[in-house]
């Protein structure tokens, strides 16, 4: 802080967030007069990449994408490929999808909640720290995490880019009893998550009701993931394939990531858990439905640091739903639905555990991406975060430049952004005149 | 013990995250000073360990890994992008400001060099940690072998010799299918070939890895060069043995060099 009314804040890189990134917040009078998130992640370029490439090889490809959430980016392109291909796939296959995106939503929202987002509840530095603290929480959220896993490696071959997911379905499908040696931990899962959902909800969270544009998709029959509309809180409601129409990505100079807006009224909006649980309170599982009720809060919920309760509800629904999907199993033939290259379009959204995903490509008649367009769900949170703490930071002025880099990041955090998706995250520095 | 990151997609830190069972005991044994995904709590060097996850890309991480190495007693490189310039290196072979224009409308914001590189293209690397991704029973191998003092276990045999420990059925002689077991080093538990599809050389080029015969092999009725060349040339294409090889083979590449 210097002497008159400029100073200028820095913290030099966000933690506990996936992937790099930094944050610049320019204040006049400790008024904010602007606020950039800045991805500094070094670009990859996989649109560009993909092109030329055997378009079965895209699934392996869009995966090394994010290391924390790589079957939204296997599902995605699947299922847009297939509509480009003209391929239609069985209800078994369907189901074994929903079973492999159980998996990622609780390996993704564990590591997320337990390693990453409470331990600032709690003012710790990392998970290890809370761990002292905490013995029996963490090793309870590592329990399920591992869980995930394991119905990962089964599913997937492996839970870091899994193998197993093929245009058309998947490389071999599971014996039934396969599945059944995952049931007791699933079961244990289940108890863990529910633990998990009341703990959270116990949080002390700060009061920061917004008013947003809440996006997500929505299917009558299930909680959304593979499949459905995309619907918001201010009334859209359109088919996936209209999404570029009503939504568009752009590039701004201070991120390698691109932002995507609402358009034609270029307003900011909110995907992720919150926001699916918000539009979607009906189709959640049984369980997940009662603790609803339970956890004192009053639903639909704009309170972005309550994002972790939604988490931990979408947990027990994914625990919920595997057990479910697996004492249905009656074995899936064929594994993988044959079909034949041709000259072709398709697009697909689904819900990686961040928020809405969504892909386009363009295929060859011999069998070969033309074009591929990648929107993940950081890249859409972006501008909401920026203008979140547009309003947020003058409450945090008050305690010194560290406080306000921490309140600044717990928000952040709350997002759960995962910045090396910026195909394209945070650096701190406050600038004041 | 410091963990860093350069381009990649965290997939293999996240490798030490799902040790589940032993992260506690490794955070015991070990202090974790730098680990910006895990950690808010942020120490500056010298470290004793560095683990370092992605590929040089950027001017700025060209000098950021000079610093990293500067303050590093042992410098552990983890995963494909670090140890062969990972799937982002398939830029070598293309045009920069085509890829740059395919992706931003404002290629004038983005810093990028034309090239993705391995760590070891820049510093000295102590130890490498082959797969995309690592294997975390490999990784954890490789803390305790530092502090031991002994040299990591990491075997160097190819994915048929595991296929062969799992029981899986050659799919490359049975089905007749393209698979890279035979020149790919073990590590990942002969995954593909065990649920049916062939291997897509994921760790890497295996111990004195015959490709040039295996390619040929293929290449006699099994497979076209326009089938093999985007095999050989994915997470790994600028490990040296693949992309020789894929480099041969290339109908579209003139006198075999690259970028």
């Amino acid at each position: 802080m210097t002497g008159d009314t400029t100073r200028t804040i820095q913290v030099a890189a966000l933690t506990r967030v996936e992937g790099e990134g930094a944050l610049r917040i320019y204040l006049k009078d400790n008024r904010v007069t602007d606020v950039q998130l800045s991805i500094y992640e070094p670009p990859r370029f996989f649109e560009a990449l993909l092109r030329g490439r055997p378009l079965e090889e895209t699934p392996d490809i869009t995966a090394r994408i994010c290391g924390i959430c790589p079957i939204a980016y296997q599902m995605t392109s699947i299922h847009a490929l297939e509509q480009a291909l003209g391929i239609a796939i069985t209800p078994e296959i369907r189901a074994l999808r929903r079973l492999l995106y159980c998996g990622e939503w609780i390996e993704s929202h564990g590591v997320h909640t337990h390693l990453l987002h409470i331990p600032d509840f709690f003012r710790c530095s990392s998970s290890i720290e809370l761990a002292k603290r905490f013995p029996k929480e963490v090793i309870r959220g590592l329990r399920l995490k591992k869980t995930g896993n394991r119905l990962l490696e089964l599913l997937g071959g492996r839970a870091v880019h899994p193998i197993n997911a093929a245009v058309g379905g998947f490389y071999r499908a599971p014996r039934k009893a396969e599945l059944h040696t995952l049931t007791d931990d699933l079961k244990q899962g289940l108890q863990d998550a529910i633990d998990v959902a009341r703990w959270v909800s116990s949080f002390e969270y700060p009061d920061f009701d917004r008013d947003y544009e809440m996006v997500a998709m929505h299917h009558p029959e299930e909680y959304p993931m593979n499949e459905g509309r995309i619907v918001s809180t201010k009334g859209l409601d359109i088919a996936a394939n209209e999404f570029e129409q009503h939504f568009e990505e752009r590039h701004v100079a201070h991120s390698t990531a691109l932002q995507c807006m609402r358009i034609p009224a270029n307003t900011a909006y909110f995907v992720g858990p919150l926001a699916r649980v918000n539009l979607n309170p009906s189709t959640l599982s049984p369980s997940a439905k009662q603790l609803m009720s339970e956890v004192g809060i009053e639903w639909p919920c704009f309170n972005p640091y309550k994002s972790i309760v939604a988490r931990a509800l979408e947990v027990v629904h994914a625990f919920e739903e595997a057990l479910q999907i697996i004492a249905d199993y009656q074995g899936c033939s064929p594994a993988r639905v044959s079909y034949a290259p041709r000259q072709g379009e398709g697009c697909w959204a689904t819900e990686a555990p961040r928020g809405l995903i969504y892909h386009r490509y363009a295929t060859t008649e011999d069998g070969k991406i033309a074009f591929a367009k990648i929107v993940p769900p950081t890249s859409q949170n972006q501008r909401q975060i920026e203008l979140d703490l547009a309003d947020y930071i003058p409450s945090v002025l008050g305690g010194g430049d560290s406080e306000t880099a921490l309140a600044c990041e717990r928000l952040i955090r709350s997002y759960d952004p995962c910045i090396s998706c910026s195909t394209h995250f945070l650096k701190l520095e406050i600038n004041r005149q | 013990m410091g963990v860093f990151k350069f381009a990649s997609c965290d997939g293999c830190q996240l490798q030490l995250l799902s040790c589940e069972d032993e992260l506690l005991s490794i955070a015991d044994a070990i202090d974790i000073v730098h680990f910006l995904e895990a950690s808010s709590h942020v120490e500056p060097g010298p470290y004793d360990v560095a683990l370092v996850e992605g590929s040089i890309t950027t001017n700025v991480d060209r000098n950021r890994i000079l610093e990293v190495r500067k303050h590093s007693k042992y410098l552990v490189t983890i995963g494909a992008c670090a140890t062969a310039g990972g799937i982002q290196a398939l830029k070598n072979w293309g045009d920069r400001s085509d890829y740059l224009r395919a992706v931003y409308a404002r290629p004038e914001y983005i810093e990028t060099l034309s090239t993705s590189t391995a760590i070891a293209d820049h510093v000295k690397v102590d130890f490498e940690l082959r797969g995309c991704p690592i294997n975390r029973l490999q990784l954890i191998d490789v803390i305790l072998s530092l502090l031991a003092d002994r040299a990591p276990r990491t075997p160097r045999h190819s994915v048929c010799l595991d296929c062969k420990r799992r029981g899986t059925v050659c799919i490359a002689v049975a089905q007749d299918a393209v698979c890279l077991g035979p020149i790919t080093q073990a590590g990942c538990g002969a995954i593909c070939p065990a649920y049916q599809r062939g291997c897509y050389g994921c760790f890497g080029p295996a111990a004195q890895p015959n490709c040039d015969s295996l390619a040929d092999w293929y290449l006699a009725g099994r497979a076209t060069p326009v089938e093999l060349v985007p095999l050989l040339r994915n997470f790994n294409a600028n490990a040296p043995a693949f992309r020789e090889c894929g480099d041969r083979i290339d109908p579209f590449l003139d006198s075999g060099g690259t970028t």
